[in-house]
């Protein structure tokens, strides 16, 4: 049913294409990459693209092409696993919220407005500054700092759904608390989540490549979109190419899981199809 | 509704108390001891013992020194209560001194984005909701779409090369808040200066914020107006405008006005980038200089700031929605 829905939307057909293609080329990164993504070679720094370097060369003389290839992994790498850590908390910890209630939903509720107050860019920063910059470090921490706005939806739709009558006729047969949270409720509550996870892995990608940015990301000789584009600063001016190329590649990421989000939200909720 | 409005206002003592226990935990997960890793780095110039020791005690009486972690806690704050940081790790300046010269430029930048932000997409979403499946209503659908999308550091960079770089276009200022020597313009001439710097900073922040807000504000038009009243109002005769801007328009702000609480730490987060690429001296800049100086006071101090801000215009929009929309209830609280 909802592919169906999904599958008219052309947009969001061609965001998957995009969302697989890019998985093709991060497993297959070591087949496609014409060159090693680390192997400098400083006779030929800084040069445009070529037929021998497609997107040229960056400062020490590296594939840019290659670099891009392989920093495909670490994009889709954090952007999966961030998202995974913060769904499992953010579903363990709405469930149990909305389906207890009571005192337990006060104090949940309660950690998750704090959690809210803090700016989650400034708190990923000062965490990874601490425990030390590295591409699992920045997974947990986006994991550990994301979850509240799946905790919230998840808290929503149970308490909307707990008092059905599918729910009461679980309980009265038996079932357990786990079996009725993890069985019954979480199945019907789990479609937002899927439209959630979907900007998630956008955001994510975002923030990782905001952190190579800034230095906070992966080490420099790793290759990373973000990191591509930190090293271009001071060549922008005679090397274009290390600039637009990752901009590019990081913004029509970003747009394919953003179109993918948008066409699963209008194929599972049909009020937002006006 | 005064009692809502006070019980809502004693509920963010709870929340605060959170914030405070979280920023400490924070602190508390840096490798070492805080005092140990500022001997090791920095303070090279230290020859005698006794020196070396009087800068150990210094920083050991913010953390409450060997003290157990719960009594650490109580004592910090304590300070925090009165406004009292301690020292910046540093330069040796009281964090707050630091703190009220840059809270007023990241204040001004994000204020000033917010406004920005809900100018230009509350009417293009409420336009897009008038004329559903127009051209223009697609248009603007996907142009701000593109635009969400756009990483804010990468289109920093560009606009930095391309309109305020010797080799293009030298339209805008790229480093700071106002130039130097602007003090000595009159009011209109320094405004002026702060406003021209400001130009590409506000750009990057804003342009982000419009896909969201314009969208939201689209989805709220379409449902006021499919209300009972509007037909009502329709049907008794009056001019479409009059129906759109006086009946509509006014419940349709009632959501939106909640969000501004919500929007707040997101730019405040942004802004943490954006200020480092345009070098502008707010406090974004200032937490991203402490976190990589290791300034532990000023980390705390910048968390436990922005988090408070962040309360208040949470409680702030909570109360505007009571004080506006006379269907609320107060009794559920």
């Amino acid at each position: 049913m909802v592919w169906h829905q999904f599958k008219k939307n052309r947009l969001a057909l061609a965001g998957l294409a995009v969302v697989l293609l890019l998985f093709a080329v991060a497993i297959f990164a070591s087949l496609l990459a014409p060159y090693s993504p680390t192997a400098y070679d400083l006779n030929s720094i800084l040069m445009s693209p070529s037929k021998l370097h497609l997107l040229g060369t960056d400062d020490q003389g590296r594939d840019v092409l290659s670099r891009m290839i392989f920093g495909a992994r670490i994009s889709l790498s954090v952007g999966f696993v961030a998202v995974s850590i913060y769904i499992a908390i953010g579903i363990l910890v709405g469930a149990v919220a909305g389906y207890y209630g009571g005192w337990i939903d006060i104090v949940i509720s309660r950690i998750i407005e704090v959690m809210l107050c803090f700016p989650t860019f400034f708190l990923i920063l000062a965490i990874l500054a601490f425990v030390g910059p590295s591409i699992y470090n920045i997974m947990i921490v986006i994991g550990l700092t994301s979850w509240t706005g799946i905790a919230r939806l998840v808290r929503g739709e149970f308490l909307r759904l707990k008092d059905q009558d599918y729910v009461a006729a679980a309980r009265v047969s038996g079932a357990s608390d786990r079996r009725i949270i993890f069985r019954h409720l979480l199945p019907n509550a789990l479609a937002p989540v899927l439209v959630s996870a979907s900007f998630g892995v956008a955001s994510a990608i975002l923030i990782e490549s905001s952190l190579s940015f800034l230095g906070f990301g992966v080490p420099p000789y790793v290759p990373s979109w973000g990191g591509i584009l930190s090293a271009s600063r001071e060549y922008m001016d005679v090397a274009w190419w290390m600039t637009i190329i990752p901009g590019v590649a990081i913004f029509l990421t970003i747009t394919a899981y953003n179109l993918v989000g948008e066409g699963l939200r209008d194929a599972i909720d049909p009020r937002m199809r006006q | 509704m005064l009692a809502y409005i006070l019980k809502r206002m004693l509920l963010i003592i709870p929340t605060f108390i959170g914030i405070t226990i979280i920023t400490f935990a924070v602190i508390q997960m840096a490798p070492g001891d805080p005092v140990a890793l500022k001997m090791q780095s920095g303070e090279r110039g230290i020859k005698s013992e006794a020196m070396a020791k009087t800068v150990i005690e210094k920083p050991r009486n913010l953390w409450g020194g060997e003290k157990p972690l719960p009594v650490q806690y109580a004592l910090w704050m304590k300070r925090l209560v009165t406004l009292d940081f301690g020292e910046s790790f540093k330069d040796h300046r009281p964090v707050i001194q630091k703190i009220a010269e840059t809270l007023p430029i990241t204040l001004t930048l994000n204020i000033l984005t917010i406004i920005i932000i809900y100018l230009i997409s509350v009417p293009l979403g409420i336009f897009s909701a008038l004329h559903p499946k127009s051209v223009l209503d697609k248009f603007v659908t996907l142009g701000m779409f593109i635009l969400y999308s756009l990483p804010a550091f990468w289109v920093a960079t560009i606009l930095i090369v391309y309109l305020g770089g010797a080799d293009y276009l030298n339209w805008f200022p790229i480093v700071g808040f106002v130039s130097d020597g602007a003090s000595e313009l009159p009011w209109y001439g320094w405004g002026g200066n702060v406003a021209w710097h400001l130009v590409l900073p506000v750009v990057c922040l804003t342009y982000g914020g419009f896909a969201f807000l314009s969208r939201f504000s689209r989805a709220t038009m379409l449902e006021v107006i499919r209300q009972d009243y509007i037909r009502t109002a329709r049907a008794k005769g009056l001019p479409e405008w009059k129906v759109v801007y006086k009946h509509a328009l006014r419940n349709t702000m009632i959501p939106l006005l909640t969000l501004m609480g919500t929007l707040l730490p997101a730019l405040l987060g942004g802004s943490v980038i954006i200020e480092q690429i345009f070098s502008i001296p707010g406090m974004g800049r200032l937490s991203f200089e402490s976190i990589l100086a290791r300034d532990y006071p000023t980390i705390m101090a910048i968390a436990a700031i922005d988090a408070f801000l962040t309360l208040i215009s949470i409680l702030l929009s909570d109360i505007m929605y009571v004080v506006v929309d006379p269907r609320i209830t107060f009794e559920k609280g």
